[in-house]
């Protein structure tokens, strides 16, 4: 049985075989640009990541904003779940993909993860500059008139783009806003830096980094799923180097946590798990 | 070596799901494994794990059969591409699954769709038997969300599912056919049919009414579903490696279309 030649259609990525192997190439375009020829003599890895999502080069300014993005969001620390995880993956030596995706599962999530940085873009996407966007988003699902079809990723509880039970805004994220709001003048981060006090009144928690990075995220011209695809990118060096060393430290130094066991069928007392 | 009356609050887990004891024994949902659950079937156990309730013999195979009649080895799919990909660039089997069962939550078929429409079904079923006509129900899901998990087919939009039959029949073998939300899944079927809508029921309608039918919520339900597809991929991931490394769904470069900008050069810079 004869079927069509299968296709794969791109606005990104052009190539041109070898004259004698058509499965090597010997050009690569990337939105038009030569990539061996001319991007990797020329371009910054942001400004490459730009092209990839964007189709066009970043100016000068959203090159910058960019580039604080990526530097903010490329490590936030072992004690985030993210990074635990990948680091729980690399002290038992588990491949490094499974670390990564570890960080990935985990770094996903609606809470503190990609995807509440996408509902915070979509909130804040109709309703540029208002608080109108933090009010929507804190509103539970059952409000809505007709249920919307339920999604796989689970409640929070909470406004996205927000810290619940924190009582301020911690200076890592006042300092990334400041110095990215400078970078993007008059659009959703100016207007966040100038109005941050008034919208966490409004919300009752401090903004938080995913706050931060979805309005960023915006001014930049990402759309939702992009800015969500990009968080998880971002957030790869910390986990992967974190995981690394523990991989080094190994096992015996990782914490290992005590545990009450609600349900037991033996009565207690008895001796708790150790490691 | 911490124990909890040791540890500060945040060094201890409270849990009732389970425990580890090296070289003593192992909690499962409150149960010792080793002594209570030690003969009992795989899927009897993941599924207490999900919901905290046991099931009988004739639901335990239901839920097997749920699966086995979704395992498709067919490479082409996309969730069991990833798989045959991985094994063509000589990845590991473990990632490879992983991976394959991660893709499997696809918004268009698989584990996105069991949630929604175990909830759809749940949620009409509440609404009807409030006095709301089933037809009205049913175009007011479409209106909103546009279309209904579980009816109509990516690939196949109008045609019969041909699990769908093998799956009731087994349901019916074992007399778990009779309860309403496998009813409620005909029921919206017809309507659909009927309408200009033209759909016919998928099999995520029929295996998320059958699982609601014995208990399960939708939440249980699409936990219940992650390894659904699983047992299709090792054949597909297994025969990559048989072949060639770098020699499954190898393409030339003429397979890629290209609709986007001219060729341009990089310089000057943008606006610097």
């Amino acid at each position: 049985m004869s079927t069509p030649s299968p296709q794969f259609h791109s606005r990104i990525w052009l190539e041109e075989a070898t004259p004698d192997d058509p499965f090597t190439a010997e050009r690569c375009y990337c939105g038009g640009y030569d990539v061996y020829g001319e991007i990797i003599k020329h371009a910054s890895y942001i400004e490459y990541l730009f092209l990839l999502f964007h189709g066009e080069r970043p100016d000068q300014a959203s090159h910058r904003a960019l580039e604080i993005l990526a530097l903010a969001l490329a490590n936030p620390g072992p004690r985030s779940p993210a990074v635990h995880a990948a680091m729980s993956a690399g002290v038992g030596g588990s491949p490094a993909a499974a670390a990564l995706m570890a960080a990935l599962a985990t770094g996903a999530g609606a809470a503190g993860g990609s995807r509440e940085i996408f509902r915070c873009m979509e909130a804040w996407q109709a309703h540029p500059q208002t608080l109108s966007p933090w009010l929507t988003a804190r509103k539970d699902s059952n409000e809505h008139e007709h249920p919307a079809r339920r999604e796989v990723w689970p409640d929070t509880g909470y406004c996205p783009g927000f810290v619940p039970d924190s009582h301020h805004c911690p200076l890592p994220v006042r300092q990334t806003l400041a110095l990215l709001s400078t970078c993007l003048p008059g659009q959703r981060l100016a207007w966040l830096q100038a109005h941050r006090g008034l919208v966490e009144e409004e919300v009752g928690s401090p903004l938080g980094m995913t706050g931060v990075a979805a309005a960023a995220l915006l001014d930049l011209g990402f759309s939702p799923s992009q800015g969500e695809m990009l968080t998880l990118l971002l957030g790869l060096p910390g986990a992967a180097a974190h995981a690394l060393e523990q991989q080094e430290q190994g096992i015996r130094r990782f914490p290992f946590f005590g545990i009450n066991l609600l349900a037991d069928p033996e009565a207690p007392p008895r001796k708790q798990t150790t490691s | 070596m911490t124990s909890s009356s040791a540890s500060p609050a945040w060094a201890t887990l409270n849990s009732s799901v389970g425990a580890c004891f090296p070289g003593e024994r192992a909690v499962f949902r409150g149960h010792d494994l080793h002594r209570d659950l030690s003969h009992s079937d795989w899927m009897d156990v993941f599924v207490f794990g999900i919901t905290g309730r046991r099931h009988t013999p004739q639901q335990i195979r239901l839920l097997h059969a749920i699966w086995v009649n979704t395992s498709y080895p067919d490479a082409r799919l996309w969730n069991n591409r990833v798989a045959a990909l991985a094994g063509s660039s000589r990845s590991s089997a473990n990632l490879a699954l992983s991976a394959a069962l991660a893709t499997s939550e696809a918004a268009i078929y698989g584990r996105q769709i069991d949630l929604a429409v175990a909830d759809f079904l749940v949620r009409t079923e509440r609404e009807q038997a409030q006095g709301t006509p089933l037809a009205d129900l049913v175009r007011q899901e479409l209106h909103h969300n546009r279309s209904i998990g579980g009816y109509g087919r990516p690939v196949a939009r109008s045609a019969a599912d041909e699990r769908n039959a093998v799956v009731i029949g087994i349901a019916k073998q074992l007399g778990l056919a009779n309860g309403k939300y496998l009813q409620l899944a005909h029921a919206v079927e017809e309507v659909l049919r009927h309408g200009r809508w033209r759909m016919r029921m998928n099999y995520g309608a029929i295996a998320a009414a059958l699982a609601l039918d014995l208990g399960l919520s939708p939440q249980e339900y699409y936990v219940y579903m992650f390894n659904a597809f699983l047992a299709g991929m090792p054949p597909c991931y297994l025969e990559a490696l048989e072949k060639p490394a770098r020699s499954t769904f190898t393409t030339p470069c003429t397979a890629l279309s290209y609709h986007g900008p001219a060729k341009r050069g990089w310089n000057p810079p943008a606006d610097r």
